[in-house]
């Protein structure tokens, strides 16, 4: 596989937004985005294929401000066959037609944003991942006498914004994953994930040995600890889940002005968390595009929370303009798209000692806000935990469901956060396969609540 | 759509298979989004595809495309026979042509007003208008309404002569009001997110009862900027339909779900504490539980007449009279596992395979109205309307927070309460039902997000109550 999938993509994207910004009329401006995949989808379970299968998918929005009404469509486009340029110009000129009929029906919108030539960029990263169509063996082979279950997904992917006002981004890539589990007979069982551009045979089968060997650590009997608070080990995968968080009703500008965060009372200084932890984003080691869907492009790193305190938000144009402040380049979500929690001083060999008698927690699972005002999450252990005492592991854990607020955890529970970091892909393949993902530390935590 | 899917498929040649189908899916999506009656978000998505499916060596592939040429559906075709006949090698299950019955046949959802009786303008006005009620206080901070009118079209051919056409239209409309007060803030919504979800025309969109709702809500979100927190304790409690709905999702829907019994969904959503042996055996509730999978339930969100593997679709019981009888279990589940199971074959869109899913499903109304339920219990809380939820990878631990109570007291509904949650685990909240409200407490509602698969999938389902009594629950409010 290579990516002449997306220079196609690039070349079709190129004529329609011509075609559209030259339809355009005095009174209209336009930003138009296009995204798609080629991709390929192995699902497994007791290492044995469950499903497999190709999806080839691309799309593009256009953003229509017509005498300052805004409005959008997205469609299907065509990118496969080089005769359907045409066809695709028709779509969107069509399209352009409906959006017209649309805007003239609504008011004005009082934040309307204007397109803007905010500067260009093209981005390609090149890979050669696994083409699980014609050589599945190198994929199932190595799990095949495991329990294990999971998928593979791979192949190129681009995203690309053009305006009226002349900006072009592109950022395209070939990349994979393998997000997988492997299941004892008495159903405990280790997470796994390899990820990257490049497939490299020898790598995958060490992760699945590796995750066999660990395994065995699992195969006592598990035990049951009564609800209460513990000191408490978040591997960094649970940490990353911790993060996500703050993607939801968090650093948004527009939540917080709108009484939706959790870090009201971190932005009123009413409460802080803990001065060794720090939040940020930062493009330079996560992979996604830069760009919004403005056409902004954000700096390379925007510090969010820096020793304990609330020292950004992610403010996007419309909010910007919404409440007279100034934007930096978030998406209009205002989530973070490229979340980095900072590395702290304990060692990877520190860890059990200074838990001391506790909890391991590997995983998490199910997170939501059990009280946003309070920043309370609630949510399950999942995967490796275990009982851990006088800093040994003593025995897995039948899961439990805790509940406990961002204040104590990154607050004035986190007793200390490792000095290494793991990034956690994202592997979500809602309507499209997602890029980046998380580079997060493990956090020890004194008090953590476990409540059924 | 303009290609003749028979014919279409007629042209696809392949070496040598056993079977192939041919799926074509379209979503048209017109949105509206009002905040502080400004317009936040306009706009419409089209979505439409082939998913062309494979059986060679007893394994299916597939594979998706938006070319909907011959060209376009012969390249799909040479991926879904190469993963197919690669895959068979190292097949979990062998697979057979039983799994994709042969029928003909078609389904349209009910409607009475089409989506182009009222004017984009008037279509607005309604959400505007009904924004304008939510505004009933300064202490008001954020109003929104929005609405979705979707039209879905899918067709399904195979080479064992299928034929199925099925047109769905989809009325969907919220409201939300967030009141604050110094620190206090609290959000109430119509019935929850997008919960007011149904197969439906534009007489969905009534512009009286949407005022007359946001007048209920913007009263609510005030009343509990007073109310006191719920107390931390364990108690009776009512629940109201609204809040069922998730209740009967995560853990009726989710751990009847076949493929989970069967691990596939292991690594992701996750297993299930229900086993294959449990089936007619399991006492799941109390018995006057009843519960059942309804594609006929008509204007329920996922009604259809047959599912997207060709199997038609019938009303079953889930659960009866407390004990579980049948799975959420597809052709494909059901021959694994050797479990009676539904038509729930469902994929969420031209571009992702069918699995397992809910549809409708559904808690049968009992025999007491809303005052006789209230009435029997002398201490105790009634909820409303989800707000968080939460519960582990086999369907056991969950937490529920919803957006407002009220306290009972000696039969009678007393104070607001705000903040109020509650925990359990599945069998023994079951068990612990001790009344159903009858059909006049009886409500529908869907849920828009549905996740699940590998490959992500998310899709709609639709799930009626009436109102329901608990005894021995843990209830506790916010945060210290």
């Amino acid at each position: 596989m290579s990516l002449a999938f997306c220079e196609n993509a690039e070349q079709q994207f190129n004529l329609v937004s011509q075609a559209l910004f030259s339809a355009l009329q005095s009174n209209e401006v336009a930003t138009l985005r296009i995204s798609g995949e080629k991709s390929h989808f192995v699902r497994f379970n007791q290492g044995k294929v469950r499903q497999c299968g190709h999806v080839g998918d691309a799309s593009v929005s256009i953003k229509l401000v017509r005498s300052k009404r805004t409005v959008d469509i997205n469609l299907p486009i065509s990118i496969i066959d080089q005769n359907s340029a045409e066809a695709n110009k028709a779509a969107v000129l069509g399209a352009l037609a409906d959006l017209r009929v649309l805007a003239d029906a609504v008011p004005e919108d009082p934040f309307v944003i204007f397109p803007e030539n905010l500067g260009s960029s093209h981005n390609e990263m090149k890979g050669q991942t696994l083409s699980t169509e014609l050589h599945i063996d190198r994929l199932i082979e190595p799990l095949s006498k495991l329990d294990a279950t999971g998928y593979y997904a791979g192949g190129p992917s681009f995203r690309g914004l053009a305006n009226s006002a002349g900006q072009r981004h592109w950022f395209s890539s070939e990349s994979f994953f393998v997000d997988y589990s492997l299941y004892l007979p008495n159903e405990k069982s280790v997470k796994l994930y390899y990820s990257g551009n490049d497939w490299d045979d020898a790598k995958f089968k060490k992760q699945v040995d590796d995750g066999a060997r660990q395994l065995k650590v699992l195969e006592a009997k598990p035990r049951s600890v009564p609800p209460g608070r513990y000191r408490t080990y978040l591997a960094p995968a649970a940490v990353s889940d911790l993060v996500s968080m703050f993607s939801w009703h968090g650093v948004s500008e527009g939540s917080l002005r709108r009484g939706e965060s959790s870090l009201r009372a971190l932005r009123d200084k009413s409460k802080t968390l803990s001065s060794q932890f720090g939040l940020r984003e930062n493009f330079e080691k996560i992979h996604v595009p830069r760009f919004n869907s403005y056409g902004e492009v954000a700096t390379n790193q925007i510090e969010l929370i820096s020793h304990g305190k609330l020292v950004n938000t992610l403010i996007s144009r419309r909010t910007a303009k919404e409440y007279g402040i100034e934007s930096n380049g978030a998406s209009p979500y205002e989530g973070i798209r490229a979340p980095e929690v900072l590395g702290g001083k304990i060692s990877e060999k520190e860890i059990l000692k200074l838990l001391g008698t506790g909890l391991y927690l590997s995983n998490l699972h199910y997170l939501n806000w059990s009280d946003v005002q309070g920043g309370r999450v609630t949510g399950m252990t999942r995967y490796a935990c275990f009982w851990v005492e006088n800093g040994n592991i003593v025995a897995p854990i039948e899961n439990l469901r805790w509940d406990e607020s961002l204040y104590h955890y990154f607050g004035e529970g986190l007793v200390g956060i490792t000095d290494f970091q793991e990034l956690i892909p994202d592997t979500s393949t809602y309507g499209e396969r997602a890029l980046g993902g998380t580079l997060v530390p493990g956090m020890l935590v004194d008090g953590f609540t476990f409540t059924l | 759509m303009q290609v003749n899917l028979p014919d279409l498929l007629k042209t696809v040649h392949l070496p040598k298979c056993d079977w192939m189908g041919l799926r074509y899916m379209s979503e048209h999506k017109r949105y509206f989004t009002v905040r502080d009656e400004r317009p936040e978000n306009v706009g419409s998505d089209l979505s439409q595809g082939l998913m062309i499916e494979v059986l060679v060596n007893g394994q299916f592939g597939y594979a998706a495309t938006q070319e909907m040429t011959k060209q376009g559906l012969q390249d799909a075709a040479e991926h879904a026979f190469n993963y197919a006949k690669t895959a068979s090698q190292w097949a979990l299950f062998k697979s057979t042509t039983a799994q994709r019955p042969t029928v003909q046949g078609s389904y349209a959802a009910p409607y009475v007003k089409p989506f182009d009786s009222l004017s984009v303008a008037e279509i607005y006005d309604v959400l505007r208008e009904a924004c304008k009620v939510l505004k009933a206080s300064d202490k008001i901070i954020k109003t929104a309404t929005s609405t979705q009118m979707i039209l879905g079209h899918s067709e399904y051919v195979t080479t064992y002569g299928t034929h199925i056409q099925q047109k769905f239209n989809q009325m969907m409309t919220h409201m939300e009001a967030i009141a604050r007060e110094g620190t206090i803030v609290q959000r109430r919504t119509d019935n929850g997110y997008v919960s007011r979800m149904y197969q439906s025309g534009l007489e969905g969109l009534n512009a009286d009862q949407m005022k007359a709702r946001a007048a209920q809500i913007a009263l609510q979100a005030l009343e509990l900027l007073q109310a006191k927190d719920c107390p931390t304790t364990k108690t009776n409690v009512v629940i109201a339909p609204d809040q069922m709905m998730l209740q009967i999702h995560e853990s009726i829907g989710h751990p009847l779900e076949l493929d989970r019994i069967l691990g596939d969904e292991r690594n992701y959503a996750g297993f299930s504490f229900v086993r294959p042996h449990d089936f007619g055996k399991l006492q799941y509730g109390s018995k006057i539980l009843n519960v059942t999978f309804d594609p006929t339930y008509p204007g329920e969100s996922a009604s259809y007449n047959f599912d997207d593997s060709g199997n038609k679709a019938t009303k079953e019981y889930l659960i009866k009279d407390g004990v579980l009888v049948r799975a959420l279990g597809s052709l494909d589940s059901q021959m694994r596992s050797k479990v009676p199971g539904v038509a729930n074959s469902r994929a969420c869109s031209w571009n992702r395979p069918p699995i397992d899913r809910m549809a409708n499903i559904n808690v049968e109304p009992g025999d007491k109205t809303f005052e006789q339920i209230i009435g029997d219990v002398e201490d105790g809380i009634y909820m409303e309307t989800n707000r968080s939820w939460s519960i582990d990878d086999y369907r056991n631990k969950f937490q529920f927070g919803c957006e407002y109570a009220r306290e009972i007291k000696n039969g009678k509904l007393g104070a607001a309460l705000r903040n109020p949650n509650y925990r359990g685990t599945t069998n023994q909240f079951w068990n612990n039902l001790v009344a159903l409200g009858n059909g006049s407490t009886n409500l529908v509602f869907g849920a828009p997000n549905c996740g699940k698969g590998e490959p992500n999938q998310s899709i709609r389902v639709g799930h009626a109550s009436p109102v329901c009594s608990f005894k021995d629950l843990e209830v506790f409010g916010g945060a210290v």
